[in-house]
């Protein structure tokens, strides 16, 4: 079941297309990775999805039905340019912001107490924003895009500006409402800060979706049958051994060890490598090489450009 | 609908609740009551004492067979008085003795100056308008007692003579006596006050539409609210705000007059505090109490703020222009604010729409003199101006075959701001998300174009 579907948006600037026919399913409970290069049209796209604009083509359908006004509420947005009155109180501004989103006043103003003790800032509800650390002031962002328990968030650039500890703060709690049942889109040029969190991803680049689905697959698809193998030993007996039916691709020492990247040729399988190179050197260990997203954002890009 | 009265809510409550709200509520009619009673105490209270040289240059002995003197004409006939002190010569001083000497001014009286009523006034410091006057009435005095001497004319008969004109001008319509003129000067007034209002409210829709697109904040909001509800909100909010401030001006201020109206009342006509307030020119004074025509004018003026003004009238139709001619141009300040990134960059925008506000006003200035010219008739029709220019004219009163110059005028106004609203809800949608660009003409005609 997809929670949002978009289908073949099309979206033109006077001097540019920023989205050029792009179709994406999000499934519900995913966290969902939308990564591209700056200025592939990430924003462009969560701004149609958030109804800031409108779309030239294409249409949306939320929960099956076809976006609307009355689905705000069941979204949650933390914009890449994101701010906060500096002059009002936080806890006034968490509570307004709350209020614009339908809450009722009762409602929200317990659930915030709520996530403020949980985020530790507590103390500051009658602070002003001014007076708040940029960390802290993350933090209520963070809280207001959230508090009104949305099904569907979505989290431009989450980890731009956020020093570690508040990052990984950021990231559990991501965690903690996708498994609650919340389905999270993040988007980020930065692909290694979302990889190993993220179930599904889409790829952008220049206004079109070059690649998309369930990372598992997507890794699978990609990886190439390189293995990464540590081992000591001698360096020359361990290259003659190989022979034909694997290629060496890279080598490198680690203190004692040589870290050796080697393709699997001809069918051959791990147990063919291991028997092979056994008899010759002291294997520490084997590793199947996953691609990262950035490799398969490279990889795609540069076969698509070759085209 | 509901969140839109929320921001109205936010931009309401987070302007009336600042410091500088309160006080100036409190201040505004305090410090407008206090500036006009300085000015008016300031005008009286001169205590400089001027010792001035009259410098006679009459001839000594006049060859006329019924004005035989002695001594040169104004020798001791200029009347003193605490502030005044003379000293006669008929020797002018170079402006450099002067200048080290103990006079404040010097006064050269040519010998000619009963054919040729003209003199000279030497100065360190320029005196006051009333010193001045003064001088010029006890000069004049005696050059005209010294020519009724030449034509044979008995003071008596001169001041039977001499008159004052007093023009009352009588509508033709209902034969009532017309006091025009001086209602529009109450109309100039509130012509000021939208001036003022649509300023000081305009720049803060400005201020307000700057500060959440460079805090970042306006992305997180319009992702629950709509583009329009958030500007609106503001501009609805703010005019909230402006209102608030201009009632609790009326209530305060007539709160404050009725208090101090009893006092002031009298003291205005009662002719012994008049003569007591103008010390200097006792004589003036004197006569002043006894003159009607000074009474009448306090009378007029009492009468004029009292009866002549319909204020239920004019205080509906200035929050009605007011709020219409703040829609209009708060609306496109709303649109400068979000098409720049910062306070430097508005200058280039805000030319045209101060153009229009400060025309607006000159043209109210010309309808005091002139209230039925064309162009007046026209710039209280165009939106961009008739908030201004109209104020007056209400206050004049229309024919009763001119009132569809009112309501034209309205509708107008109306027709004016629902249209910059539309244009600047374009301009001001793309601008809020739009960062690091500079912002020309022609890039604003672009977005006027682009689909929602």
């Amino acid at each position: 079941m997809d929670i949002l579907k978009v289908q073949r948006i099309t979206k033109t600037y006077a001097n540019h297309t920023a989205l050029k026919s792009v179709s994406l399913s999000i499934p519900k409970g995913s966290i969902f990775g939308l990564l591209g290069p700056n200025g592939a049209g990430k924003t462009s796209l969560i701004r149609i999805i958030n109804q800031i604009t409108g779309p030239d083509k294409g249409k949306i359908t939320f929960n099956g039905k076809a976006l609307a006004p009355e689905h705000i509420e069941k979204i949650g947005y933390l914009p890449e340019e994101r701010g906060l009155y500096k002059k009002m109180k936080v806890g006034e501004q968490a509570l307004y912001l709350a209020t614009l989103k339908g809450m009722s006043k009762k409602e929200a103003k317990a659930k915030l107490k709520e996530w403020f003790e949980r985020f530790d800032i507590l103390p500051w509800w009658d602070k002003k924003v001014e007076e708040l650390s940029k960390g802290m002031a993350q933090k209520v962002q963070f809280i207001t895009t959230v508090m009104h328990e949305p099904e569907f968030i979505i989290l431009d650039e989450p980890f731009s500006g956020f020093d570690p500890i508040n990052a990984n703060l950021i990231k559990e709690e991501i965690l903690r409402l996708a498994e609650a049942g919340t389905t999270i889109m993040l988007s980020t040029h930065n692909m290694s800060s979302v990889e190993e969190i993220c179930t599904h991803i889409a790829l952008i680049n220049k206004s079109k979706k070059v690649l998309d689905g369930p990372v598992d697959k997507i890794r699978t698809e990609f990886k190439d049958g390189v293995y990464e193998l540590v081992f000591q030993g001698d360096m020359l007996s361990f290259t003659n051994a190989l022979w034909t039916n694997f290629e060496l691709i890279s080598n490198s020492k680690k203190g004692q060890d040589t870290v050796a990247k080697i393709r699997l040729l001809n069918d051959s399988t791990v147990n063919d490598l291991l028997k092979t190179v056994l008899p010759v050197v002291e294997v520490k260990s084997i590793n199947e090489v996953i691609p990262s997203m950035n490799d398969i954002f490279i990889k795609v890009v540069e076969k698509k450009a070759k085209k | 609908m509901n969140k839109t009265k929320l921001i109205i809510e936010r931009e309401y409550m987070s302007r009336v609740k600042k410091k500088s709200f309160i006080i100036m509520t409190l201040l505004g009619p305090v410090l407008i009551a206090g500036l006009l009673s300085l000015g008016v105490y300031l005008g009286i209270s001169d205590t400089t004492v001027y010792n001035v040289l009259v410098v006679d240059q009459t001839p000594a002995i006049s060859t006329g067979s019924l004005t035989q003197r002695s001594q040169p004409l104004f020798w001791n006939r200029l009347k003193e008085t605490s502030q005044m002190k003379f000293d006669y010569s008929d020797l002018a001083m170079s402006n450099v003795e002067f200048d080290s000497s103990a006079y404040d001014l010097m006064v050269v009286l040519k010998d000619d100056i009963v054919t040729h009523p003209e003199a000279e006034m030497v100065f360190r410091t320029l005196p006051s308008m009333k010193a001045r006057s003064y001088l010029e009435d006890e000069i004049e005095k005696v050059i005209e007692e010294e020519k009724l001497k030449l034509n044979e004319i008995d003071k008596r008969t001169y001041d039977s003579i001499k008159t004052h004109l007093n023009l009352i001008s009588v509508d033709a319509e209902d034969g009532t006596t017309s006091y025009k003129q001086q209602q529009a000067f109450v109309g100039f007034g509130f012509a000021i006050l939208i001036y003022f209002f649509i300023f000081l409210y305009g720049v803060q829709v400005m201020r307000g539409v700057m500060e959440e697109k460079s805090n970042r904040i306006v992305e997180v909001l319009i992702s629950s609210v709509k583009p329009f509800q958030l500007m609106m909100g503001k501009i609805v909010g703010i005019a909230l705000v402006g209102l608030t401030q201009f009632l609790l001006w009326v209530i305060l201020t007539s709160v404050l007059f009725s208090l101090t109206s009893g006092i002031l009342v009298g003291e205005l006509v009662n002719p012994e505090t008049v003569q007591a307030q103008v010390q200097m020119t006792d004589e003036v004074a004197a006569q002043a109490a006894n003159d009607p025509m000074a009474q009448s004018a306090v009378n007029d003026i009492l009468e004029l703020i009292f009866y002549r003004i319909n204020w239920p009238l004019m205080i509906g139709l200035f929050i009605f222009y007011f709020l219409g001619g703040y829609l209009l141009y708060a609306s496109l300040f709303a649109a400068i604010g979000a098409a720049v990134d910062n306070e430097t960059d508005t200058q280039q925008f805000m030319m045209p729409i101060t153009i229009p506000l400060v025309f607006g006003f000159i043209v109210s200035e010309f309808a005091l003199s002139n209230p039925e010219g064309s162009a007046v008739f026209w710039f209280s029709q165009i939106p961009l101006t008739s908030p201004i220019v109209m104020m007056v004219r209400v206050a004049m009163g229309f024919s009763s075959g001119g009132a569809w110059q009112l309501i034209l005028s309205m509708l107008l106004l109306v027709a004016g701001f629902i249209g910059a609203v539309w244009l600047a809800a374009k301009i001001y949608r793309v601008g809020i998300l739009m960062y690091g660009k500079k912002i020309s003409y022609k890039e604003l005609m672009k977005w006027l174009k682009y689909k929602s």
